[in-house]
């Protein structure tokens, strides 16, 4: 129920946002290493390795690896519906902004408290980049 | 984020959709990283794969009219000419490799499927303000050149050659440009091949900061070396500015590559030993070969006069292929030297305007490949097909042989 969600702000970087179940990823991402099917996540040693992060709201550590495959991992899940519906951020890099301007995928950064604190996987959460603001309902 | 009133005539979509798409990428980039305005940039350079994503970008800003202002030259997929001559691919993936070709002729670029444009195809000067994408493009250009680009993806980059502009932040910045850890490196540095190690050491310790390196020995490194130390710092980590004291050009002094702020004490030493042992890492597979592949980044003519003079009139075993994949300047004029001639004679054969992460190198998968570059390695591995490393001397020997020891 809302009335029982925390509220914090945040900063919206791609507009839109989403509902859904949290992933939590302590690692930086390639989205190029996911499978485009599922949206399960296939990098080796990865800390969410064989999990899916589709139509979830992922918390990230940040963007990684080279110019372009980044922009290739998330054309790949836009076309098959499998982003995430909306990525929390916390270290943000410019290729990982860029991809998300491409295919529309809501982006925030700058929530207020650190997300590894106040969100855990599970937890239902409401992102709101327009407004600038992410709701969270624990588990 | 100040936005001129032609800047906001493009946003608005005044200039067709095309145009627009590319703004809204632009003012999206400076508006999360507090740019405080546009910027107008000399040059661009893209890193075109042949990958969907990319493709799609190119064909949805051409498609609403774009082309470029300022033309970005741009980084290969595969020669489809040469190289089906010998492997097969879908025709859905030569489908994709047309269309890649036909959207960036079309959107105005200048096809030069370059990896490494900072050394010869599209050479910046000290100080320009550009937009480069490639991650080993990048630190060649801000580091080695001392021009100025922020790491892009393929798709800002192309943003940015359509509107001629950058937003004005990151490493466009001075403060931005100085150095934030000190490494000291106390090794032998022989041959590319050892800068390439080095870099790949210091872009697990620096991350995505600017690594200042002191040498204990004097050292003189050419465009190769630059551009294999980059190359590997950029794949191991995210560096894209570096320093390397008393050589690099804003970097004629310690104090000056910290910018006057506090010399830190050394965060790492890399010592012979150090580069040995993250070598030992990096290059467990042995056995029966089926491919060298050389040009990660793509080689240049004294390389491919290196690889003449190791094999020194013997040929690679029927059993191995060997490419190497060149600047297609390079390989022309190894054509007109006869080089190319030569080296094909001892099974050597050579190409232009490709890259290694390619679908026409599938027939390969499956079985050990060689080469002198980590960052082919770490790529390729995820295509499926296992790959060790060796300077390139250990790769003609083992080419020879037809297997690693």
């Amino acid at each position: 129920m809302a009335d029982e969600m925390k509220v914090y702000k945040c900063r919206g970087i791609v507009k839109g946002g989403g509902s859904g179940e949290a992933i939590v990823s302590a690692d930086a991402m390639c989205f190029y290493l996911t499978d485009p099917q599922t949206g399960t996540v296939i990098e080796r040693g990865h800390a969410i390795q064989g999990r899916s992060i589709a139509n979830k709201i992922l918390v990230l550590k940040s963007g990684k690896g080279s110019s372009v495959v980044q922009v290739d991992g998330f054309y790949q899940l836009w076309v098959k519906n499998n982003l995430p519906k909306a990525i929390i951020l916390r270290d943000t890099e410019p290729v990982i902004v860029s991809s998300a301007v491409m295919v529309g995928c809501p982006m925030v950064d700058r929530m207020e408290g650190d997300p590894y604190e106040e969100i855990k996987d599970g937890d239902y959460v409401e992102v709101d980049a327009d407004k600038g603001e992410i709701r969270v309902r624990t588990k | 984020m100040f936005l001129t009133d032609e800047e906001k005539r493009i946003l608005d979509g005044a200039e067709g959709t095309g145009r627009q798409k590319a703004m809204e990428m632009l003012y999206a980039l400076g508006l999360t990283f507090d740019a405080e305005k546009l910027i107008p940039v000399k040059r661009t350079h893209v890193a075109l794969s042949g990958q969907e994503g990319d493709t799609y970008w190119c064909e949805l800003l051409v498609n609403g009219g774009a082309v470029c202002s300022v033309p970005p030259t741009t980084n290969p997929y595969w020669d489809t000419d040469y190289l089906t001559k010998f492997y097969d691919v879908t025709p859905e993936e030569f489908d994709l490799a047309r269309r890649t070709g036909e959207a960036y002729r079309k959107i105005g670029a200048i096809l030069t499927y370059h990896c490494a444009p900072g050394v010869c195809t599209n050479v910046p000067f000290f100080g320009e303000h550009i937009a480069f994408s490639e991650s080993s493009a990048t630190p060649y250009v801000n580091g080695a050149i001392g021009a100025r680009s922020n790491r892009e993806s393929s798709i800002s980059a192309l943003a940015a050659g359509v509107i001629g502009k950058t937003p004005y932040y990151g490493l466009h910045i001075d403060d931005n440009r100085r150095g934030d850890l000190l490494i000291d490196v106390d090794a032998d540095m022989k041959e590319c091949y050892d800068w390439g190690i080095l870099g790949y050491c210091v872009g697990r310790i620096a991350g995505s900061l600017n690594p200042v390196l002191r040498f204990k020995n004097k050292v003189n490194p050419g465009p190769e070396d630059f551009l294999y130390f980059g190359a590997e710092a950029a794949t191991s980590g995210a560096v894209a500015m570096y320093h390397m004291v008393g050589i690099t050009p804003e970097a004629p002094t310690i104090e000056a590559a910290f910018g006057g702020k506090k010399i830190p004490a050394a965060t790492a030493v890399i010592t012979g030993k150090t580069l040995a042992d993250e070598e030992a890492t990096l290059t467990a597979n042995t056995g029966v070969i089926n491919l060298v592949m050389l040009g990660c980044p793509h080689y240049t003519y004294s390389q491919m006069l290196e690889v003449e003079r190791l094999f020194n009139g013997r040929h690679v075993s029927d059993h191995v292929a060997f490419w190497i994949l060149g600047e297609s300047g390079a390989v022309e004029l190894a054509e007109r030297s006869h080089l190319r001639q030569r080296l094909e004679l001892l099974g050597v054969r050579m190409v232009g305007q490709t890259c290694i992460d390619e679908p026409c190198w599938k027939s390969f998968e499956g079985h050990l490949g060689l080469t002198d570059s980590p960052k082919c390695a770490y790529y390729r591995e995820r295509r499926g097909q296992p790959f060790a490393l060796r300077r390139l001397s250990g790769c003609v020997e083992a080419a020879i042989k037809g297997r690693l020891d």
